[in-house]
């Protein structure tokens, strides 16, 4: 395991943090907004820098991760991926991602009272691995027509994911923890995993571990999710199973997601959309963001703010009676509070 | 009299799919009609004889022109060191054209790869096909699924090629061909076409694996072309996950590559009920399709005669759809679902008490008063 660097002191002058906002694409610059209303209406002392990235030049994700690096936590929404573009042209947001090291992306799913889904008390943590696996964006074309991509795991980045996943689970007093894998078929890399996930529950012999592959675990999600406590998996996989959890509690516009780092910390919504099609109509659904907003908040410390500001969303969800997919204007909801 | 009857009974239309392996093209053609097919059955292993005698009694009721020749498929080491499955059976299949397989089991420390890759391998089956639609009376969250999963088969994440570069790093290769994405894709649009569906869905993650992700979707663009009166839209892996346990009717056929299809195709068996009610079917070159029941050998129940033989049933279904034989296909299987959904014979899986032999006599019942 690496020694512990110092951290940075925190970026606050005068009892104020400084946070950067990256509005990203779609629906993130209207969310980030009824956010910035809402901190100025409750008078959180956070002030954002914010930082606009371009989805075609390099200067401004590199300004971006320079700001966050300068102020240590930031929130943002999604920046768009033409796939169009030709494949030097890498994700923005992996991009961001992997310059910070926020190796840990971390998921609450929770059946939210007064949201109606099919399955009810699902209480599922998920902690997926966020800087390599699939998303290495390693390719070549070795012969015209063949094209290989390759999917790199590591010995330190499990140890490290399921370290964060154990310490986390018994912090929150959860009680069992499960390995979503593919070793039958890839044997050597997440066999490496899996490895990596057992030695560490070795060392936490109060918290049950136990280990799933991909497949069965996404029917077992959707016939019996109650079962599942928290998880952890790499990065392809959590994307798989981050997204299905979501839409089990209710879909993306409820869950809130966050990338730690050692030093850094990203909020965003947890399954990273960004919502072209129902941007500027005043209709997308603020509470993941504002969520998100509140887990930033217990980052800086600010818990008494988080508190206020979550239980003015969860109460507001509960009485207006949410009935999802139906289309409800977004502002007035924002200052029900 | 009957020489004068046959001329009002209506000519039965078959219809086969044939693909010429040098041009690759796919051309119907019209076999005679009535004449006895015979397909390789492989029973499999726990469960999978009870089951493929279930199939048999149903298919006897429903006195389908079918002839069942069984084979075993354990693995032997042929010349050369290789695996290979013995002899007997590779002939049949590719005399047949035509298979049936129960659920096999890989023994552990037996040295060998799994049965169902060596299989795969063998008559290089590049389409897995899971048609998924809601059972009426085997209740779920979800009603009113009605989807086919298409997934390619062959490469993708799953070629099994990984080195430790040094050690604790490891690398897995993902490999898309051009070839092979232009096969699914074609299967995939011929499928939709002949089985009257309005859409196919290319599932993807373009935005992270550009390159490879991106040839796939390339070519189901260029097949696409080909046929528009079908409608062609792409979608992200996490945005379909997303959407399919929300509202899973927005979808119609997906097609993907090996790891998404894997994933999506058992999240779909999974909206249904599990894999003890869905059907699979393989389809490889040279025209040969090998339709399977995807679930385990369930060593625990095997010769209790507990077993449900739906998911083998369904395939078998499957199977005389794709010969063409849509009456018996439609009679059999509407036995089937009018039994569950009737609910008074069901199995333990079901909800129910009955036997294997009970569940399977209510649907040859079924199937002889509907003649």
């Amino acid at each position: 395991m690496a020694t512990v660097k110092p951290l940075p002191p925190p970026a606050k002058y005068g009892g104020r943090h400084t946070v950067t906002l990256i509005p990203g694409d779609g629906i993130g610059p209207e969310l980030l907004n009824h956010v910035r209303e809402l901190f100025r209406f409750s008078c959180v002392p956070v002030d954002f820098e914010v930082v606009n990235v371009c989805s075609s030049t390099e200067d401004d994700i590199n300004n971006a991760i320079t700001a966050i690096r300068r102020n240590g936590v930031a929130l943002k929404g999604n920046i768009e991926t033409l796939h169009t573009l030709p494949a030097s042209h890498k994700s923005r947001n992996n991009l961001l991602r992997t310059s910070l090291d926020l190796y840990a992306n971390v998921m609450h799913c929770k059946s939210l009272p007064g949201v109606q889904t099919r399955h009810n008390n699902i209480d599922i943590m998920i902690i997926r691995e966020n800087t390599e696996g699939e998303y290495s964006s390693l390719e070549h074309e070795s012969v015209t027509g063949v094209v290989e991509c390759l999917k790199i795991i590591t010995r330190t980045n499990s140890l490290r994911i399921a370290e964060y996943a154990f310490k986390l689970a018994r912090e929150k007093g959860r009680k069992r923890v499960t390995a979503v894998h593919k070793a039958n078929i890839m044997k050597l890399g997440d066999g490496l995993f899996l490895q990596c996930c057992r030695e560490v529950a070795a060392g936490y012999p109060d918290i049950a571990f136990d280990a799933m592959i991909v497949d069965n675990t996404t029917m077992q999600l959707v016939s019996k999710p109650q079962q599942f406590d928290v998880m952890v998996m790499p990065n392809l996989y959590g994307n798989v199973v981050s997204n299905v959890c979501a839409g089990l509690v209710g879909g993306p516009g409820l869950v809130p997601g966050a990338n730690y780092g050692h030093d850094y910390a990203v909020f965003e919504t947890a399954t990273r959309n960004t919502g072209k099609s129902i941007a500027d109509r005043n209709i997308a659904n603020p509470t993941a963001m504002l969520l998100a907003s509140c887990m930033m908040l217990d980052h800086l410390k600010l818990y008494d703010y988080a508190t206020m500001i979550r239980n003015a969303v969860l109460t507001t969800m509960n009485e207006t009676r949410v009935r999802l997919n139906s289309p409800r204007r977004c502002s007035p909801h924002t200052f029900h509070n | 009299e009957e020489g004068l009857e046959s001329w009002f009974r209506p000519r039965r239309r078959v219809r086969v799919l044939v693909q010429t392996p040098e041009e690759g093209r796919v051309l119907v053609q019209t076999p005679e009609g009535g004449r006895m097919q015979t397909v390789t059955l492989i029973p499999g292993d726990g469960i999978g004889p009870e089951i493929s005698t279930a199939v048999m009694k149903i298919f006897e009721a429903a006195k389908a022109p079918i002839q069942w020749e069984e084979k075993n498929v354990t693995a032997i080491k042929g010349p050369g060191g290789k695996w290979i499955i013995p002899p007997e059976a590779k002939e049949s299949m590719d005399k047949n054209k035509i298979g049936l397989k129960g659920p096999l089991k890989t023994p552990i420390a037996a040295g060998h790869p799994s049965m169902n890759l060596l299989l795969r391998k063998t008559f290089d089956l590049y389409a897995n096909v899971r048609p998924c639609m809601s059972i009426e009376g085997y209740k779920t969250p979800y009603t009113d699924v009605d989807l086919v999963t298409i997934r390619e088969n062959t490469e993708g994440e799953y070629s099994g090629i990984e080195h430790t570069i040094v050690d604790g790093v490891v690398q897995s290769i993902k490999l898309i061909t051009e070839d092979a994405s232009r096969k699914i894709a074609e299967y995939a649009f011929e499928y939709a076409k002949n089985n009257q569906r309005a859409s196919v869905t290319a599932v993807h993650k373009a935005n992270i694996m550009r390159m490879s992700d991106g040839l796939f979707l390339r070519k189901c663009r260029q097949v696409a072309e080909n046929y528009r009166d079908i409608k062609f839209t792409e979608m992200y892996l996490d945005t379909v996950c997303l959407n399919m346990v929300q509202d899973p009717t927005q979808f119609d056929v997906l097609v993907m590559p090996n790891l998404y299809g894997d994933i999506l195709s058992d999240l779909c068996a999974g909206l249904i009920g599990g894999l003890g009610v869905t059907p699979s079917g393989n389809i490889g070159a040279n025209n040969v399709a090998i339709f399977e029941s995807v679930h385990g050998t369930a060593p625990d129940i095997a010769g209790l005669d507990l077993a449900n033989p739906t998911a083998l049933l369904l395939s078998a279904v499957m199977m005389l759809r794709h010969m063409g034989m849509h009456d018996y296909s439609k009679k059999i299987e509407t036995a089937c679902f009018n039994t569950i959904r009737d609910k008074k014979v069901l199995t333990g899986d079901l909800g129910g008490k009955s036997k294997c032999s009970e569940f399977t006599a209510e649907i040859c019942q079924r199937v002889r008063d509907m003649d």
